[in-house]
């Protein structure tokens, strides 16, 4: 479901307009430590980011590679949780009220903090979309209801294994946009087969009336090129990261937009 | 009294427990699970599955386990009858095997080539390396690197059985962090793997197979029991870290109401320390690891470090169904401290000649607690899960001797 008048919504409408594919970064907010997150998101942004993606920091990331498993631990090192996400998309709206922000993280600290109590605070804070990746359709129902009242975009995930049962149970559900995770295993694992997900995102799209991304293994601007020439979104996760841990406090955010803008220009060229 | 319980169903259609257990995992692992849940449906109604499974319990494990009847210790304690479930005298030393050699035979009929496990103390990885073994089955077993230092034997014993040892370096280094990274090894080779969890947590349908096939326990005791007393016993005890041995015992005397059935968690230095493993009498509702279940979480609803002497208890959450039976007050549990739990290994040892599991020295230390407080007409049935072999270590180091072979087998684990 496209929700009219969203800035997830309006960001792909412009996209579209000048047929250009979105740029999804993903950072965990807290990481490498909290003062960082607010000067890198607007960073993303000047760097050509679409929609950009805050990590919630948690002890157990199932599903995430070792890379975004380090970047949770640094954040929860200085003590970051959900309320201080809350609190980055509170300051980054002060002067940004165009970039959409989704947060990604797990169902816990959400349960934890209180659904509505959740729910209530991201409206407040700016929030345009939640992915909880271990809530799927079955188990989310009153985080869909909470969110939809809310005007919130509940987004999912799809994968190479998911039937097309699944994918149309995860079409009735899905806001915003559908991630699709481009292989199988976990966050900054091997690298991508751009056919394949090809075949898939075209099964999905039959299905599916909002933007595909695809994330999971783009590690470089060829490889996001090609994968942008057959979906929405490309979104970028581990290499981030791997920027973010390689780099000093001092050249963090220089380096992040360099690594940044170098996915925009291979996407756009 | 009761009644209600005497059609228990549980889990429902989608693998809930009331509001606990459920299948919280990402896209990726639905197709696998979903495979799973209908293999593991088809297995149970096929009669040479079944059938298969009994023949490996009988012939490999050795089943049926004893009951014992503890009369010098009841003596001592003046008052309750103690029995004893004796899982420590099973193949490999605990319950562990009743559950791996359910899930590797589900794996052959599944065309699986390799499993893969998670371990803390090493039991589970012991069990799930004795089953790969005996079916030609490729097997890694996942543990944290601080338990692969602390259980040092049992890293060697699995080699010794072909596994592969992977430590675990990351998070909190122990069993959660071996979980975490059995799934994604799960997630990423899901086509020839078979993931073998160890205790009745997970996704559906894991909770509810680990417990089937942990249930011949109870199955078990319910035959035996009449057999030695005339009746059932009043109370049934076993300790909680996940839950497995508690609900092999628990499931099939959840309809018999009045049998209390109560579950000794780990206590660890005392729950108001703060220091221990005792998610149901202490934690709170959460998402961890595939289920909805009770959780050792902080505010901002992170996973805490927890603590017990007994490294097999030493979780930060528990099966789904143990949440449910508390809340719906089928069962009671109960924390058990590190030092009442010696106390009580120490006692076994003098008075019946059995060295017990500290695992299952919990459950000891709450029948020690609550037979002087009953009458001796009065009967506790406890499962004593395993035998205390590979606790030696721990035991005297606490006894303040430092005796055993550490270091070699330390150097012997670590060379891989």
């Amino acid at each position: 479901m496209a929700r009219t008048g969203s800035r997830i919504e309006a960001a792909f409408a412009r996209l579209v307009a000048e047929h250009r594919k979105a740029l999804i970064p993903f950072i965990t907010v807290g990481d490498p430590a909290l003062a960082t997150t607010l000067p890198l998101m607007h960073e993303l942004v000047k760097a050509g980011a679409d929609v950009i993606e805050l990590g919630v920091p948690f002890s157990d990331p199932m599903a995430d590679g070792p890379v975004i498993q380090r970047a949770s631990e640094r954040a929860l090192k200085h003590g970051v949780g959900l309320n201080d996400v809350l609190a980055c998309v509170t300051q980054f709206r002060t002067t940004n009220q165009i970039t959409p922000v989704v947060l990604m993280g797990y169902a816990n600290p959400i349960e934890r903090m209180g659904l509505d109590v959740f729910a209530d605070a991201a409206v407040v804070a700016g929030v345009d979309g939640v992915l909880v990746v271990d809530y799927p359709p079955e188990e989310s129902a009153a985080l869909l209801a909470a969110m939809d009242s809310r005007g919130i975009d509940t987004i999912y995930l799809l994968s190479p294994t998911s039937s097309a049962e699944r994918i149309k149970r995860v079409a009735m559900a899905a806001r915003g946009y559908v991630y699709y995770v481009s292989l199988k295993g976990v966050t900054g694992a091997g690298n991508i087969d751009t056919q394949e997900v090809g075949r898939k995102i075209a099964e999905i799209k039959a299905e599916v009336n909002i933007p595909v991304g695809v994330g999971f293994g783009i590690r470089d601007g060829a490889t996001a090129r090609l994968v942008s020439e057959v979906a929405d979104a490309v979104v970028i996760g581990s290499r981030i990261i791997q920027e973010i841990e390689s780099s000093t406090p001092e050249n963090v955010i220089a380096n992040v937009g360099k690594l940044v803008g170098s996915f925009r220009s291979a996407m756009d060229a | 009294m009761n009644k209600r319980f005497e059609a228990y169903s549980f889990p429902d259609a989608t693998g809930h427990f009331g509001p606990y257990g459920g299948i919280f995992v990402a896209e990726t692992l639905q197709a696998a699970l979903l495979e799973l849940n209908l293999e593991y449906a088809k297995a149970q109604a096929d009669p040479a599955f079944i059938a298969e499974f009994q023949r490996e319990l009988k012939y490999y494990v050795g089943r049926p386990s004893p009951i014992y009847y503890a009369k010098r210790l009841s003596d001592e304690l003046g008052g309750a009858q103690i029995y004893l479930k004796r899982e420590d005298l099973n193949h490999t030393g605990a319950h562990k095997i009743n559950n791996t050699i359910g899930q590797a035979l589900l794996a052959r009929r599944m065309g699986k080539p390799r499993v893969i496990a998670e371990t803390g103390a090493g039991q589970h990885g012991v069990a799930s390396a004795t089953v790969a073994a005996r079916y030609g089955l490729e097997c890694v077993v996942y543990m944290g690197i601080d338990d692969v230092r602390r259980q040092a034997q049992n890293v060697y014993r699995m080699k010794l059985l072909g596994a592969t040892v992977v430590p675990v370096e990351s998070g909190s280094r122990t069993l959660k962090d071996a979980l975490n990274e059995a799934m994604r090894d799960w997630v990423t080779n899901v086509e020839s793997t078979f993931y073998i969890i160890g205790t009745v947590a997970g996704p559906h349908p894991y909770p509810m197979m680990v417990r089937d096939f942990n249930s011949v326990v109870g199955k078990e005791c319910v035959v035996q029991m009449p057999e030695m007393i005339g009746r059932q016993p009043d109370a049934v005890l076993a300790c909680v870290g996940g839950g497995s041995n508690a609900m092999g015992i628990f499931f099939d005397y959840i309809p018999h109401g009045n049998v209390r059935l109560i579950g000794c968690e780990a206590g660890g230095e005392g729950v108001e320390t703060g220091k221990h493993s005792a998610s149901l009498t202490a934690g709170t509702p959460g998402v961890l690891h595939g289920n909805r279940t009770y959780l050792l979480q902080d505010a901002n609803g992170q996973i805490v470090d927890t603590h017990s002497v007994s490294a097999g208890l030493d979780y930060p959450g528990v099966g789904p169904e143990h949440a449910w039976l508390k809340d719906s007050g089928r069962a009671e549990y109960v924390a058990v401290n590190d030092d009442e739990a010696l106390a009580a290994f120490h006692r076994l040892c003098r008075t019946e000649g059995i060295i017990p599991a500290l695992e299952s020295s919990h459950a000891v230390a709450q029948a020690m607690k609550m037979a002087p407080t009953m009458s001796k007409h009065q009967v506790l049935l406890v499962n004593l899960s395993g035998r205390g072999d590979k606790d030696m270590a721990t035991v005297a180091e606490r006894s303040g001797l430092q005796f055993f072979c550490r270091a070699s087998c330390q150097a012997a684990a670590e060379s891989r």
